[in-house]
């Protein structure tokens, strides 16, 4: 007999509204507090300490709009944000500052998460669905520089991208984009020509949410549906789809494979968290503690392994951690 | 030495032993002392030469024994043939086994037969014959009955048979050898043999001879097999049956009985009668492999086969009938089930093709009359057998298909059938072991893979998205009105605990609720729907009890509603009656009654059987028993609430049953119904104990059980038996006396009827049962000081 599902690590309570976005930061050195960053509903961005499992600070920068993307840059004292007043901002954290230090218009009105590719010290690439209904904009940061403007074909009928994944092959190589869309379609983009090198339909509802595994050149994306996908890359740039998992509910709001590659979590719509296997996605948790829709999953970026922490916000104003796999 | 008579032939075959015969005449006064010492008394002083008679006369008659084997000493003893005369009875009674012993030892009886096999058409040879025939079937009673059962231990019939058995396959083998060098002879003197030996009941020993050497010899040689096909047909007609049901029982394989009976069932009728009807439609005690013998003979060969086509036909023909299915033992229509089984495995497309036909017929009206039977284990018979045969003749076409899981018992029959080996029985379990074994292959295998152990997740279900109800009166808009599925699907879930929660608002609306519930249908594929609205009903009733078993008495009669409907009434109040009589502790053990699962009476677990368990268990806790029990529980105690409310639940129920309805009927089509009814009166009745009404409830239902004591299905009468028993428990055994002597006299006589008469062995079982409860109370009434 399997054992039962563990509990959760334990629970973050206070965030006072729906959680959807969080961001670990544990990789500092001691005397350096692992910190959690989570986006509400309501706007704030909580700063919680992992320690005294308390809310440090709590950022008030997007006109009390939903955060709904949260991402570090190079530690915890610079943040980026992404809130539904179509900002994305630039915080300053360091020596208890709480600054906006800079902030991009994206004029988008979508859900998409924006995604974030640091390509060399000191320069990132960020995409964001941009103004235009099926347009993907990528800008260099911190110049705020736009890289390309990632167009459709006439006539593709992909509507709105939903999810975003900015990769970059081992060993230097061009950073491509993967990009979910409304149709179900996944595209990916090169985006020094700003051209689709492959495209693939792996649901029929609109994609959720990806992640991409740029070592084993596979991905898997969720959908409002009850199947997970999981795509592979050849070397013909071709994606083709590998597997389908079946779940039991509809609805995958978040997936995240573990950086070590080993596990995956999805957040889904049944209030659940499941956790697979990612070398052959082998369902092994599933993790029932919220009472409503989880949002955002997130893994912590410990440097001890069995540090590990899983981090689950949803929309019953909660977040769990969870310590599960960490010793493998 | 070559004699004219037998007698002489027979002295001549003695003096070719090894002792002269001389020996023979002064061996006998070697021993004359002993020899008269096993005399019985009346005999030591007769005089010699009256010795013959009155030795046979003392010995019962048996002057036709003792005869010809006084000749046959004086034969052989030729000149010295006055001697014997002097010889007093007591020297003979120990020379003439003596004689025997040598005689039988030296094997000189396998010479005897074979002097008859070479001879005849003699005149007188025929009287002689039987004579002989006579004597040597008989050696071992005469001998038994001569000594008084001290004879010596080869004319024990264990081993006189097979020795006799072994002489039998000597003569046969010289009648081979002389076959062979061109001689003709017969064998029909030891067919009289074997015949007559068969019908003294010794098939069992000489057989257990005969039957593996002739497999042996006749299974490449045609002359042995010849030898044999004309050793049974020459068997008279009056011993024909008991020689070939030996061999049918004794034979090791179908093939085997061809070999050894050849075509003898198309050429004698009596062989054919015994075979394809005394064998399957007469008796059935036969095993399966019996059976299969039998029916694999059949089809071994062209002639015989359309026998095995009219057997399958008379076969169908009972199975198809619904008065045998109503008057027949189970057990034997169990087992012409698995004749037609096996039959239908021996069909070719082309037989089967020309009795399509009738073949469809006879299973569409057996499987009506099984369907129609009360008893689940006839109804499963006809399903299967019904299944097989669908199967067997539509080739393309769609085929019938019951869902019923097959007996145990029955699997191994299909194992066993020819073709129908390995698919059905062992190598399907095979495979499922091998199934697990290797999906425990592959889960080690995963593990070995990347380490991760999976969690339990058998919690992982569908979300659903409504709420349960919280109040008793938003389940029945909920149940009655709502056209949200999901609604009501948590509403019939949710109902039972509310009630059991809240009485007192349940009781406000009891008969509303017992009325919905009774006519709620199950609207989505809800899994256990009907346990949930069953125990919800139970709840209802318990909780309100008189107004909702008035209101759901007076439905179990009245028109439009389903025989199912009907039997879920039967079923909750008999529930509702247990757990309302039951004691109750506290009020957290209170509906444990409904939820213990032995208690169920759901219909999908074979009710019948449970109620019988019921009145069973009660019986044996009534039986006294002498062994040291564990010691006794303390029950809770408390007061029954079934003591009020008994009459409410029983006396509704029995008033209306002779009333049929346009569309209910309980004495006439819808006998199941009543059989379900007359068990609920049992149980209520059992559960009646210790109330004030049990008198006038005895009463009653002893008079209800008198006006349908001679129902012809046998599941209403196991449940009058049924009744009688609770009865018998349930009312004190002086008012039983006083108020019910009547009855009670009237219903001993019927029982013992039953116990004698029925066919059915649970009927029996249960009427003897009810006999020993009434010897139990007369004796506890008689030990009772008065």
């Amino acid at each position: 007999m399997a054992q039962p599902a563990p509990d959760p690590h334990f629970v973050l309570r206070g965030a006072g509204a729906a959680v959807h976005a969080l961001q670990f930061s544990c990789g500092g050195e001691e005397p350096d507090v692992p910190i959690l960053f989570s986006g509400s509903e309501n706007g704030f961005i909580h700063v919680w300490n992992l320690k005294t499992h308390r809310v440090d600070a709590a950022l008030d920068g997007h006109g009390r709009k939903s955060v709904y993307w949260l991402k570090t840059m190079d530690g915890k004292a610079r943040l980026l944000s992404q809130g539904r007043d179509q900002r994305i901002c630039l915080w300053d954290l360091a020596e208890g500052r709480t600054s906006v230090t800079d902030s991009v218009y994206t004029e988008n009105v979508g859900f998409c998460r924006c995604s974030l590719l640091k390509v060399a010290q000191g320069r990132w690439l960020i995409a964001t669905a941009a103004k235009a209904l099926e347009e993907v904009q990528v800008l260099e940061l911190p110049s705020k520089t736009s890289v390309c403007t990632l167009k459709p074909e006439v006539g593709a009928k992909l509507g709105m991208p939903m999810c975003l994944k900015l990769w970059q092959g081992s060993c230097g190589s061009q950073p491509s984009l993967l990009a979910g869309y409304e149709d179900g379609s996944v595209l990916l983009w090169n985006l020094s020509t700003g051209e689709v090198l492959s495209q693939l339909i792996c649901h029929q509802e609109p994609v959720m949410s990806l992640d991409f595994d740029s070592e084993k050149a596979k991905g898997i994306s969720g959908s409002s549906e009850k199947v997970l996908s999981i795509w592979s890359l050849d070397e013909q740039q071709n994606l083709q789809v590998q597997k389908t998992h079946r779940l039991v509910n509809a609805g995958i709001s978040d997936i995240t494979i573990r950086p070590d590659k080993k596990i995956v979590a999805t957040a889904g719509w049944d209030h659940r968290i499941r956790i697979f296997g990612w070398k052959k996605l082998k369902p092994l948790a599933v993790l029932d503690y919220h009472t409503a829709t989880v949002h955002s999953v997130s893994f912590s970026d410990h440097k001890s392994p069995t540090d590990r922490l899983l981090a689950a916000g949803a929309k019953d104003h909660r977040i769990s951690i969870w310590s599960i796999y960490a010793q493998t | 030495m070559q004699g004219r008579e037998g007698g002489l032939r027979l002295c001549c075959c003695l003096g070719k032993g090894k002792e002269p015969p001389v020996r023979l005449g002064w061996k006998g006064p070697r021993s004359p002392t002993p020899a008269l010492g096993c005399l019985p008394p009346t005999q030591g002083t007769s005089r010699v030469g009256a010795a013959r008679g009155s030795s046979a006369s003392a010995r019962g008659g048996d002057t036709t024994a003792q005869q010809p084997r006084a000749r046959l000493l004086t034969a052989g003893r030729g000149g010295h043939s006055p001697q014997l005369s002097f010889f007093s009875p007591g020297w003979r009674l120990t020379a003439v086994p003596e004689v025997l012993e040598q005689f039988l030892r030296q094997g000189r009886l396998s010479a005897l037969i074979w002097g008859l096999c070479q001879q005849h058409s003699r005149p007188g040879s025929a009287e002689r014959q039987d004579a002989l025939l006579g004597r040597i079937v008989c050696l071992p009673d005469l001998v038994g009955n001569s000594l008084q059962g001290q004879g010596p231990a080869v004319f024990f019939p264990q081993h006189y048979f097979p020795l006799l058995g072994g002489a039998v396959l000597q003569v046969l083998h010289n009648v081979s050898t002389s076959l062979r060098g061109g001689l003709d002879c017969s064998v029909s003197f030891v067919s009289h043999i074997l015949g007559k030996v068969c019908i003294h009941g010794r098939q069992k020993e000489i057989l257990s001879v005969l039957v593996p050497q002739l497999t042996d010899l006749t299974k490449s040689d045609c002359i042995w097999q010849r030898i044999c096909w004309r050793l049974v047909e020459c068997v008279p007609e009056r011993w024909m049956e008991a020689v070939v049901l030996g061999f049918v029982q004794r034979a090791p394989g179908a093939d085997v009985l061809s070999r050894l009976l050849g075509n003898l069932v198309v050429k004698n009728k009596k062989a054919q009668f015994v075979v394809t009807q005394k064998m399957l439609l007469l008796q059935y005690s036969y095993t399966t492999a019996v059976l299969q013998n039998l029916l694999g003979y059949l089809s071994l060969d062209g002639l015989r086969r359309a026998l095995l086509i009219k057997v399958l036909q008379e076969l169908l023909e009972t199975w198809g009938s619904s008065s045998a299915v109503k008057h027949s033992p189970l057990e034997q229509q169990q087992y012409i089930s698995k004749a037609i089984l096996i039959c239908l495995s021996h069909l070719k497309e082309p037989e089967i093709e020309s009795c399509r036909q009738d073949l469809l017929t006879s299973m569409m009206e057996g499987v009506k009359c099984h369907l129609d039977s009360s008893l689940p284990q006839v109804r499963r018979l006809g399903m299967i057998v019904a299944e097989s045969i669908s199967s067997k003749i539509n080739t393309d076409g769609p085929v019938l298909k019951f869902q019923v899981k097959v007996v145990v018992k029955f699997l191994s029959v299909l194992a066993a059938l020819p073709r129908q080996q390995g698919s059905d029985g062992t190598d399907s379990f095979w495979l499922v072991n091998t199934d697990c074994y290797l999906t425990g292959f592959i889960v080690s295998h995963c593990l070995h893979d990347d380490d991760l152990i999976p969690y339990d997740m058998s919690e992982d279900k569908e979300l659903k998205k409504t709420k349960a109800p919280v109040y008793i009166r938003d389940c029945i808009e909920a149940l009655t009105g709502s056209e949200d599925l999901d609604k009501w699907e948590e509403a019939v879930k949710a109902l039972e605990s509310l009630v059991r929660k809240n009485p007192a608002a349940a009781r406000e609306v009891s008969v509303e609720l017992a009325k919905i519930l009774l006519h709620l249908e199950e609207k989505t594929c809800l899994e256990g729907f009907a346990e949930l609205r069953q125990k919800a009903q139970v709840a209802v009733l318990t909780t309100d009890p008189i107004p909702v078993a008035q209101y759901l008495t007076s439905q179990f009669y009245s028109l439009n509603y389903s025989l199912r409907q009907r039997m879920d009434i039967l079923d909750v109040l008999v529930l509702a009656a247990q757990e309302l009589s039951c004691p109750k502790g506290h009020g957290k053990t209170k509906h444990s009654g409904a939820q213990n699962p032995g208690t169920q009476l759901l219909p999908e677990t074979g009710s019948s059987k449970d109620w019988r368990r019921i009145v069973d268990e009660r019986i044996k806790s009534k039986t006294r028993r002498f062994a040291k029990g564990q010691s006794h529980v303390e029950q809770p105690s408390g007061p029954n609430e079934f003591n009020s409310l008994a009459g409410h639940f029983f006396f509704p129920l029995i008033q209306n049953f002779d009333r049929p309805l346009s569309t209910f009927d309980l004495l006439g089509e819808d006998h199941f119904v009543l059989g379900r009814l007359v068990h609920t009166l049992a149980v209520l009745m059992y559960l009646a104990v210790n109330t004030v009404a049990v008198t006038a409830m005895g009463k009653a239902l002893l008079e209800f059980v008198w006006a349908l004591r001679f129902h012809t299905d046998s599941f209403v009468r196991q449940g009058l038996l049924s009744c009688v028993s609770s009865v018998l428990l349930s009312v004190p055994a002086e008012r039983l006396l006083l108020d019910v002597t009547e009855e009670l006299l009237e219903t001993r006589s019927w029982l013992e009827d039953v116990v004698e008469k029925d066919p059915d062995g649970d009927c029996r079982r249960l009427a003897l049962q009810n006999l020993l409860l009434m010897e139990n109370l007369k004796k506890k009434l008689e030990t009772a000081p008065s």
